[in-house]
């Protein structure tokens, strides 16, 4: 019995009103004017007391969440005096920094172009947010969906703030996205005809959800991953650095972005590049535990290239919205905030509180299902409470094989059946008990469609960049993101390195900013950018120990945000 | 002992573990993972996604005065009494040079064993499947790719995460993870039936059938975005 006692009684109730649940269909869809209202009193974005204004920078008078604040503003990890720039270890066209499903992207199409690429990675080729995506990637590709359709969904989904161009740019070359994927080997579900098998997704209006099971973001990765080796193989001009974050960017004396600084993570050397033009690609901040929540992120989102772009005097756009995906594990601790997939609901399965009732629609967008749980759970004491101390909301998967016949779980969610399974739990015949975690950042750098930024010779793409998805992104738009503005990236930034010419290097903009943070009274904030969270235990065991499910004990900076230089 | 009687007071229940062969007590419950990190290890190497999708923290451990090995993912394993513990941070990969679009797969052809010749010698000890931290069955999909069957080793070997453990056991030096790499993009490029509805709708777009439209709404107020938005149908789920 892989569920404690405590929570037993909950889950038979929740196998009590199954049937009839089954019988009755969903719960009724919110109105425009009730999701408004629910978002604004329960979605973690409205605390007001959990952003504040930035200081200093492009940005400065707006509103960030008040970790991302304290990176923005922070100090530079560098001495630009102890910098000897004119010993270049790298000179190439294009430097892309990431390595996740937008910087390959972009690593590919650049060398494509004609480009000399090289793609630094702060930890393993392909060790990103990518990998762990789940559902699906979005694309309007069947007969009755349309370019037009994916973009009022995704308008709709993201307030109706997102830019018009960018939402373009994203339904316009989605299908040949899939089709780009396909071609280097991605093995899409199909349908026995061919045709891609699709599902529906939390906001979307038309089943438009293209999958490899449910480890779609691992095979979109690993032959992104497969293509550049292949490449470098092969002997064309793309080059890759592993375990070497940026610390920060290189300009040059026309005002233009013209390389980086890497660090070795573990030798603490630090490599120049010098490039035309630089594409960043590092993706999310999950790990700095924005408002104590736990996270799906990978270990090395760190909001990174907010960071150096916001050096360079690039702006953010709705820097001040982040994405709680509606079911991260809320048991067993030992998988606190990982991700539960949406595809789990796509399928069919339902959110139900504490005596087994259902609250929400389970098909809302991402912030509205987000916001009805927490109003389950905070205000009207309905959730499920586990031994150390989480709250969580059951989410109904043996529906799914009811639903849709035995065995559909298993075909459907491998990746889910097996990580529960390690912890004894059957999703076939159990349910799992879930909570929103930290999930994806809303907005991020300013971009064009051609995913150029303001600051000439500087691009961006992926998460790190902003607008596409307004304050809220659907399910699967953002495996889509990465890969039309990695393209979009690729390709604009070998256009710019073709045409430009660099003048001498310079670190000036450090020495300014380090100036600016004097004359602001900002000298005590920590370095940045924060390259890795620091989990390692400052105490010695065991007293007083929280486990791992009590997010308190993150200390993104601990004792030792040392500058190490 | 002095912390480990505490423990008991506080009720945390502390198991004795090896960390490359360093003694250390930790609380009972966390992944390998966690465990390292509550030893105070700040890790670079050996993490990841910490969701056990990214094979970066494949674990090789054995327990005290029993050699026989086994495998994990440390972000995903719990610790147990007695566990000695290695990460293997970084497996070295030989990969055969080739071209997905120069790799069209002919009838009677095995371009798997012509990238991999190295296939042939695998005599099937079955190390790798035991050593597979996702229970895939790695030397079927191995039989498998010796007979060229690329559907087979998709199937079998969708749920890698190529974390290399399985070259890591193999006595002949066979590298399944990569093989079956190959086996995948082959069969993904050429042997899954085309999407007509996909390709009809890249060629759509190319030719412009979809901008007016979405000039028309991209011009748009918000509050006629809403009320378009309100009043779109939506297609059940299936």
């Amino acid at each position: 019995m892989p569920y404690p006692a405590s929570m037993e009684e909950s889950k038979r109730k929740v196998e009590a009103t199954r049937a009839k649940r089954l019988e009755g269909g969903n719960f009724p869809r919110i109105s425009a004017e009730e999701r408004t209202s629910l978002v604004s009193e329960f979605h973690p974005d409205y605390k007001k007391e959990q952003f504040r204004e930035l200081r200093i920078g492009p940005n400065k008078g707006g509103s960030a969440p008040l970790e991302i604040a304290d990176l923005l503003e922070g100090n530079s990890r560098i001495e630009p005096d102890k910098i000897d720039l004119s010993k270049i270890d790298y000179d190439v066209d294009v430097s892309v920094i990431g390595c996740g499903g937008a910087g390959g992207a972009a690593a590919l199409l650049a060398e494509e172009s004609g480009a000399n690429v090289l793609i630094s990675s702060k930890l393993r080729l392909g060790d990103a947010n990518t990998i762990g995506a789940q559902a699906g990637t979005q694309a309007c590709d069947r007969p009755n969906d349309s370019p037009a359709m994916h973009y009022l969904d995704t308008m709709g989904g993201g307030h109706y703030v997102n830019d018009p161009e960018l939402v373009e740019a994203l339904v316009k070359d989605s299908p040949s996205v899939i089709r780009w994927l396909e071609g280097l080997g991605v093995n899409w579900d199909k349908e026995s005809n061919g045709s891609m098998h699709e599902l529906s997704g939390g906001g979307a209006s038309r089943r438009r959800l293209h999958s490899c099971k449910d480890y779609t973001g691992l095979e979109e990765m690993r032959v992104i991953r497969d293509e550049i080796r292949q490449r470098n193989m092969h002997g064309r001009k793309i080059n890759w650095l592993e375990f070497e974050p940026a610390v920060e960017l290189l300009m040059d004396d026309k005002g233009q972005v013209a390389g980086a600084i890497l660090m070795n993570l573990e030798t603490r050397q630090m490599t120049i590049v010098r490039a035309k033009a630089v594409v960043i690609a590092t993706g999310g901040m999950g790990r700095t535990h924005i408002q104590g929540f736990p996270t799906t992120n990978h270990y090395g989102a760190t909001a990174d290239g907010l960071v150096l772009a916001y050096r360079v005097g690039c702006p953010l756009v709705h820097i001040d919205t982040m994405q709680y995906h509606p079911t991260g594990a809320a048991f067993p601790p030992q998988i606190l905030g990982f991700l539960v997939t949406e595809k789990v609901r796509t399928l069919g399965a339902e959110l139900v509180n504490c005596d087994g009732e259902q609250f929400v629609h389970p098909l809302e967008a991402r912030d509205t299902e987000a916001s009805a749980e927490i109003r389950e759970c905070k205000q009207r004491g309905k959730g499920v409470t586990t031994p150390t101390g989480e709250v969580g909301i059951w989410l109904d998967s043996p529906m799914i094989d009811i639903l849709r016949g035995a065995g559909t779980i298993a075909r459907e969610l491998p990746a889910m059946v097996r990580q529960f399974a390690r912890f004894n739990i059957d999703i076939a015949k159990e349910p799992m008990l879930v909570y929103p975690t930290l999930h994806y950042q809303n907005g991020g750098i300013v971009i064009k469609a051609d995913a150029s930024t303001p600051v000439p010779g500087l691009f961006a793409a992926g998460e790190a960049e902003g607008g596409v998805h307004g304050k809220n992104r659907l399910i699967g738009n953002s495996t889509l993101d990465l890969f039309v503005f990695g393209r979009r990236a690729g390709k604009a930034a070998a256009q710019w390195a073709k045409e430009g010419n660099l003048g001498k290097l310079t670190l000036d903009h450090v020495r300014k900013w380090q100036r600016e943070i004097k004359e602001a009274g900002l000298e005590d904030m920590p370095v940045s950018p924060m390259l890795l969270p620091n989990y390692a235990n400052q105490e010695r065991p065991v007293p007083g120990f929280q486990p791992l499910g009590q997010v308190s004990s993150y200390t993104p900076f601990g004792d030792r945000a040392v500058r190490w230089i | 002992m002095a912390e480990a009687e505490v423990a008991e007071k506080e009720k945390v229940k502390t198991l004795d573990i090896y960390i490359m062969g360093k003694h250390y007590q930790v609380p009972e419950g966390l992944t390998i993972q966690a465990a390292l990190e509550y030893c105070g290890y700040n890790l670079v190497r050996s993490v990841g996604c910490r969701s056990g999708f990214c094979g970066a923290c494949a674990t090789v451990y054995c327990f005290k005065n029993d050699p026989q090995l086994s495998y994990a993912l440390a972000c995903q394993k719990a610790i147990e009494q007695d566990m000695y513990l290695t990460q293997i941070p970084f497996f070295p990969t030989v990969e055969a040079l080739y071209n997905v679009e120069d790799l069209e797969p002919k009838e009677g052809e095995n371009e798997l064993e012509k990238l991999y010749p190295i296939i042939l010698t695998c005599f099937g000890c079955n190390n790798c499947t035991k050593s597979c931290p996702q229970d895939l069955e790695v030397m079927e999909f191995m039989s498998a790719a010796i007979r060229g069957d690329y559907e087979k080793v998709y199937e079998k070997s969708f749920d890698c995460v190529m974390c290399g453990l399985c070259a890591a056991r193999c006595p002949q030096g066979l590298q399944p993870y990569v093989m079956a790499m190959a086996a995948r993009r082959l069969r993904g490029a050429y042997l899954a039936l085309e999407s007509k509805h996909l390709l009809g709708r890249v060629e759509e777009i190319d030719k412009g059938k979809f901008d007016a439209e979405l000039e028309k709404l991209k011009k748009m107020s918000q509050d006629e975005l809403r009320e378009l938005y309100a009043k779109r149908e939506i297609e059940p789920a299936k």
